[in-house]
């Protein structure tokens, strides 16, 4: 999981234009980002894993003319391997949202990206009430219990768990844009 | 297994052809929209006053409203047929067209007699011309979920749906060749629904046909 954003795009390109040791480089560090990406998603099934991750790679290269070379990598792979997921509950007989941790994800490898996205958090944050805002810190970021939360607020678990969802829902409702299923 | 998945997807990788999205959308336009300008041609017949409409403004004005809807709606399902990708800027340029065709429509209903305002809105053909733009539209529809089929959307419905924007668009500036109206407001509202039904087609057909 070291190799940065950067290397695999330089891969990537290389791969593009026909450099198969690249290629085999690639979908080596592919194939681990996708087993952990699809294994903190299915927690049992090993089988499953596998099989998706599979399915991805097999996908990233059938369809990897369809990769933008001006776009970032990680981004582009992320969502293959999303819309198999969600194909894989589809198939599954149950219909899923993927979390937006994804989002997290996405820029994960990219540190200037990842600053960003930490900017946009902050200031998300800081649109919301004082109050609320100290409660979502606790909670998600210092990741408090609601009990040590409630009474580090003064407030009764309830009333910590009812604004913290509200606190949460106003940030979601910002960042609501690409839709949360393939649809 | 795994391994051996990426040692045989190494092996003999050849170079991936570059431009492939923008040459199989060109592909599929450049061969649905002359089927469709037969179609009209064949079956509806194209306008007899032909000289003197390519004259008027009128003309130019309906052709240029459904090319641009025709057009946005290519530029965006360019980004859409991607993995990852995002049409929302290109988005924008939908109202441009629309805000023209309204200022056109108000100019002319303020230059004509309100006794005949109502034919400027109605024509001769307003109970028709949208199953006819959505019927021209067929051919593009067919060729562009061929074409997006082949690439890697990842949200389909808004694929299909701006896959239904481009043959709406495209289909209804093929259907300007027969249609006789004059009036803005008759384009601005039944051109416009024309265009919007093979978007909601397409919006249904997406989740269906997209699939890869």
């Amino acid at each position: 999981m070291e190799t940065s954003e950067g290397e695999l795009k330089v891969l990537m390109l290389a791969a593009l234009d026909g450099d198969g040791g690249a290629y085999r480089a690639l979908l080596g560090d592919l194939r681990l980002r996708l087993s952990a990406y699809f294994g903190r998603r299915l927690r049992r099934d090993t089988a499953d894993v596998e099989d998706l991750v599979q399915d991805t790679l097999i996908a990233i290269h059938t369809r990897r003319a369809t990769y933008d070379r001006a776009q970032a990598l990680t981004p582009w792979v992320y969502a293959i391997a999303r819309y198999k997921l969600i194909d894989h509950f589809r198939r599954a007989g149950r219909r899923v949202f993927v979390a937006l941790d994804d989002v997290g994800e996405l820029t994960a490898a990219d540190q200037s990206a990842a600053a960003e996205a930490r900017r946009d958090v902050e200031t998300a944050l800081a649109s919301l009430p004082e109050r609320i805002r100290a409660l979502l810190r606790d909670l998600k970021i210092d990741e408090l219990s609601v009990a040590e939360t409630a009474a580090r607020a003064g407030m009764s678990e309830g009333a910590v768990k009812v604004a913290s969802h509200r606190g949460l829902r106003a940030l979601m409702d910002r960042f609501a844009g690409p839709g949360g299923s393939n649809d | 297994m795994t391994e051996n998945l990426i040692d045989r997807l190494a092996q003999d990788l050849r170079p991936a052809p570059r431009g492939l999205v923008a040459g199989r959308l060109g592909l599929a336009l450049a061969l649905s929209i002359p089927v469709s300008l037969l179609g009209v041609a064949v079956l509806l017949g194209l306008r007899s006053d032909m000289p003197r409409a390519i004259a008027s403004a009128m003309f130019w004005i309906k052709l240029a409203y459904a090319a641009a809807y025709g057009a946005v709606g290519v530029v965006c399902v360019e980004r859409i047929a991607r993995p990852a990708g995002a049409a929302g800027g290109r988005l924008r340029w939908l109202a441009p067209p629309a805000v023209g065709i309204l200022v056109a429509a108000v100019v002319q209903i303020a230059q004509t007699p309100p006794a005949k305002a109502h034919e400027l809105l109605m024509g001769h053909s307003a109970m028709v011309c949208p199953w006819y733009i959505a019927a021209s539209s067929l051919p593009l529809l067919v060729a562009l979920v061929w074409a997006v089929r082949g690439l890697a959307p990842t949200r389909l419905r808004l694929a299909g749906a701006l896959v239904g924007l481009t043959s709406g668009g495209f289909g209804a500036m093929v259907y300007c060749l027969h249609c006789p109206e004059v009036g803005a407001p008759f384009v601005a509202v039944w051109y416009s629904l024309g265009i919007l039904a093979p978007c909601v087609i397409g919006a249904w057909l997406g989740p269906r046909l997209l699939r890869w």
